[in-house]
């Protein structure tokens, strides 16, 4: 009787907070990483935690080291000193390990960087085809659904050169994607944009945040980092200064290079 | 001009000859060169270092001396081949370094934002560079590689020297027996310009064919 009420309970609770422990479990697990170019130290123990699901705006001024922890995470750069993991595992070295790990680590460039002599579509297909193995039919069904979600479902024929800013950010979007990332990381994706063709590039990663990714956006974006962030995290000289809630973080900043950095933004 | 015409069945099998060791040096030129180039842009130190050894070395020695050096070398370590075959292998290796040096400014030449989102994708090494970067590298290289070609062609001109018999070595045969040194080597030489001539024709046209649209 004892018994069976210990293990009534336990089916009852283990459930629900097993469920709440997967979901709280971190994606993106970052611990005392450093990080030199020569004697230049660019990262200085930076600690981030990005739950699943999460989405973290990091903003800061330009060198204080964004674009290096970006590329640290899917080890495009690597890292000096600290620990990576990414769903609980630690980041390789190299080899076959690190191109797994890269291929579930999606990253999307401020200058798009699609492939030049590929079509949209072929640009889209290469990795799912290469990495993962999956078939030409496959490949092709999974580009042209994500084309179609990101919008420009007309444009799979097309060269990169022959598409607007706006489309080309898009549908490197939808190329990162088609390898089915736990996470995503976006460096700085609409600076390079026209202004009239930012919104339809937030819009899909605000989008793609309300369908549950995890994703890491350098972005001074305000606007999207209030309508999509669960946290804002502000660099300064390759450490992070201060982490706050969007709004919070906005309105009334605790730290001084915080506040001063706003000044800045938000005047120009 | 007679001197040209009564001689003809042998120009027509030196030409032979030196078309043979044009397209097969060029084959294994071009598969040595994207071999090396390979090496030269590769994360590892070690074949980066075999590659540019290879080129500096090659790149720095007359042709002529490594084809004196194999014909008669090789076979002292025990290496029996024909002489056709040892020039082929020979000019193969030289003008690979040049191939290899051509690929490699193409390589360069491709953003590096390319290889880059290709290993973000989890591509490896050869993967980006078999489906991203050389395929851009190749249409900017083609002119250059065109020159290589007509160079390497000029070049098969000195297996005539390790006695090859291809075309300047069968002009100069007939020379001998005719002693009409002017019309003789005029025709050779308009047989040379004529391969040059297609090859210029073949690259101009693959240029505007794969020209990249950027
Ligand atoms: N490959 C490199 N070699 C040497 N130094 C580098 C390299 N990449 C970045 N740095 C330096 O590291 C620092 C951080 O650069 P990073 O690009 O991460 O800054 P950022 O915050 O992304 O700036 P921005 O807003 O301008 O993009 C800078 O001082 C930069 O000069
Ligand atoms: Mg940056």
């Amino acid at each position: 009787m004892y018994g069976n009420t210990l293990t009534y309970a336990g089916i009852i609770h283990y459930g629900p907070l097993y469920l709440r422990f997967r979901k709280k479990m971190a994606m993106i697990r970052v611990q005392g990483l450093n990080k030199w170019f020569g004697d230049h130290h660019v990262l200085r123990d930076i600690d981030l935690h990005v739950a699943q699901g999460e989405v973290v705006v990091v903003i800061g001024p330009s060198g204080s080291g964004k674009s290096t922890l970006c590329r640290c995470l899917n080890r495009l750069e690597s890292a000096g000193s600290g620990e990576i993991l990414i769903d609980g595992v630690p980041a390789p070295v190299e080899g076959r390990e690190l191109a797994r790990l890269r291929a579930d680590v999606g990253m999307v460039f401020q200058s798009f960087n699609l492939f030049q002599h590929k079509t949209v579509l072929d640009n889209i297909m290469l990795a799912p085809m290469k990495v993962r193995g999956v078939s030409r039919a496959e490949a092709e069904k999974t580009a042209r659904d994500l084309l179609a979600r990101v919008g420009i479902a007309e444009q799979a024929g097309k060269l990169p050169a022959q598409l607007s800013g706006g489309q080309q950010q898009r549908a490197a979007i939808a190329r990162a994607l088609a390898m089915r990332p736990k996470v995503m990381l976006f460096d700085e994706p609409t600076s390079a944009l026209d202004p009239e063709m930012v919104g339809e590039v937030l819009d899909v990663m605000v989008q793609l945040a309300a369908d549950g990714m995890t994703m890491v956006v350098v972005t001074h974006e305000m606007g999207f980092a209030r309508r999509a962030a669960d946290r804002v995290v502000f660099m300064d000289d390759g450490q992070i200064v201060e982490t706050a809630e969007p709004n919070a973080f906005f309105e009334s900043p605790t730290t001084d290079r915080a506040r001063n950095f706003l000044a800045k933004v938000l005047t120009h | 001009m007679s001197a040209l015409l009564d001689h003809l069945p042998e120009f027509w099998q030196g030409l032979i000859v030196t078309l043979q060791l044009t397209a097969a040096s060029f084959a294994g030129a071009a598969v040595m060169g994207l071999v090396i180039a390979a090496m030269r842009v590769s994360p590892v130190p070690v074949l980066r270092g075999i590659g540019t050894a290879y080129v500096e070395t090659l790149q720095n020695l007359p042709l002529l001396v490594l084809l004196v050096l194999a014909v008669f070398g090789l076979p002292e370590i025990g290496l029996q081949a024909g002489l056709q075959v040892t020039a082929t292998v020979v000019i193969a290796l030289y003008e690979g370094a040049y191939i290899a040096e051509a690929l490699r400014s193409g390589v360069n030449a491709v953003s590096s934002g390319q290889g880059e989102a290709a290993r973000a994708l989890g591509l490896n090494f050869t993967q980006s560079l078999r489906h991203v970067v050389l395929p851009q590298a190749l249409r900017t290289v083609i002119q250059p590689i065109g020159n290589i070609f007509i160079a390497l062609t000029m070049n098969t001109s000195l297996a005539a020297a390790v006695g090859v018999v291809e075309l300047t070595a069968a002009a100069n045969r007939v020379n001998l027996l005719e002693a009409q040194p002017i019309p003789i080597f005029v025709g050779a030489g308009v047989a040379y310009a004529v391969i040059a001539a297609c090859a210029g024709f073949v690259t101009g046209r693959l240029e505007r064919r794969l020209a990249v649209v950027r």
